[in-house]
């Protein structure tokens, strides 16, 4: 492998002045379940990997005032597990909990899932359900940006691992008549590419029976983790009855564009898996809402 | 030349200490500088799980791991599952069931069971599965595998 030194710093503000020293040289690790294999495979260099996950603090996940905050190091077991995350962004401990295999998620971390920036990301896709925002720390400082923000084209990020580091995440947690759900096809259930992932969140009026906000992301169906806005539309302002799901869905699966890939399946089987994955996690964000 | 760290960690209940370079995996430490080759290579890329051991008490592919990241660390093997000359229970459930064949997933497989009853002592056949997802095995089918586990959950 290409590096020649590995540091662990203590807090996030020497990890960035490690960076800065490094001048392009250095790159943040996180659990390093993909980075690694980069490395190995030469698809990425470094002479330095800069190892932020046992900075103090950067692994929790709490609630801190109207925000639920996710540490940049917390990893996907932690996610599938955690009250928090189960309860108040169940879309994001679903998408955990099919990310890799037990080893992957005993270590992989959603920064790195992100940063890794693969339009298929299951984080990426949660995130994006979730309208998350992403703290970036570097030289000038530390910033909240959209996560929608983050992704330039496949495999790169708007955040440079040699420069800056994702600290943390942010999003509002789930409230009452507030559903979320994510659903992911896969050749195995595990272990597996998906051949489509869908994250959804859906807030109804006080009714119950229409939508004041939808959010619906989909990959892999573009260079970056995709937000189907048409299908979004086609929930609001109506009775959110069978009907509307399976339009908004239609809509979804209209407006995704999914490639023919020998690794994943041809484009017309995924255009369909984008309409029977976004109807179903539909149904069950706002069954969820109804309570 | 690469700098070198120097590693300390618990192996198996004993402390180590020695001298790495950076890009060393755990696997590689683990079979090359302590000859613990009970932990197997198999595809090198986090597929096969046939790398797994435990650090802390979680399944990782030590293949994937970078060595520096277990400092301080308790990690355990295969070798470690044996207690005074004993098989553990799962070693002899694996051995009565013929849950073993050519045997290269074995070492792996028994670190993912091992953490699971750690964890949940009673699993259900699907948490098993779950549990196993990232070991790979050709040869067994995973149905011995799964009946060698519920022995010994039924039997503590």
């Amino acid at each position: 492998m290409a590096y020649d030194d590995y540091v662990t710093p203590s807090s996030v503000e020497e990890a960035v002045a490690a960076l800065a020293s490094l001048r392009g040289a250095g790159r943040i690790i996180s659990g390093g379940t993909d980075l690694i294999l980069q490395l190995q495979h030469r698809e990425r260099e470094a002479s330095c990997l800069i190892d932020v996950t046992t900075i103090r603090g950067l692994s929790e996940i709490k609630r801190d005032g109207s925000f639920v905050i996710v540490g940049a190091a917390a990893t996907f077991a932690q996610l599938e597990r955690h009250p928090i995350i189960r309860g108040q962004a169940p879309v994001l401990a679903q998408a955990a909990s099919w990310v890799g295999s037990p080893q992957i998620r005993n270590v992989g971390t959603l920064a790195g899932n992100v940063v890794n920036a693969q339009p298929a990301a299951d984080g990426s896709i949660a995130l994006l359900a979730l309208d998350a925002e992403a703290e970036i720390a570097n030289l000038t400082g530390r910033q909240w940006v959209p996560l929608s923000s983050l992704f330039v084209s496949p495999g790169v990020s708007r955040v440079d691992a040699t420069m800056e580091m994702i600290t943390a995440f942010r999003f509002r947690p789930q409230a009452s008549l507030e559903g979320s759900a994510f659903e992911r096809f896969a050749r195995r259930k595990a272990l597996a590419l998906p051949l489509i992932n869908v994250g959804v969140r859906v807030q109804l009026d006080a009714d119950r029976s229409r939508a004041r906000a939808v959010r619906i992301a989909i990959g892999p169906v573009a260079p970056v983790p995709f937000r189907a806005c048409e299908a979004e539309k086609a929930l609001l302002d109506r009775e959110l009855d069978e009907a509307a799901v399976r339009e908004a869905a239609a809509a979804a699966a209209l407006e995704s564009k999914p490639r023919s890939s020998l690794l994943r399946a041809g484009k017309e089987y995924r255009v369909e898996l984008v309409r029977v994955l976004t109807q179903r996690a539909l149904s069950r964000a706002i069954q969820s809402a109804r309570g | 030349m690469a700098n070198t760290q120097t590693l300390r960690m618990v192996v198996n209940g004993e402390q180590v200490e020695l001298e790495i370079t950076p890009s060393d995996t755990l696997a590689m430490v683990l079979r090359e500088r302590l000859g613990l080759t009970g932990t197997k290579i198999g595809c090198e890329e986090g597929e096969c799980g046939a790398c797994t051991v435990l650090v802390d008490g979680l399944p990782v592919n030590s293949c994937l791991y970078p060595a520096v990241k277990a400092q301080d660390r308790s990690i355990r093997t295969v070798e470690g599952l044996s207690k005074n000359g004993e098989l553990h229970p799962l070693q002899r459930s694996f051995v009565e069931h013929g849950a073993v064949q050519c045997g290269y997933c074995t070492p792996g497989i028994l670190l993912s069971a091992v953490a699971l009853l750690e964890q949940n002592p009673h699993p259900t056949d699907d948490e098993i599965r779950r549990a196993l997802s990232g070991n790979l095995c050709r040869c067994t089918g995973y149905l011995k595998i799964i009946e060698a586990i519920q022995a010994v959950a039924a039997s503590q």
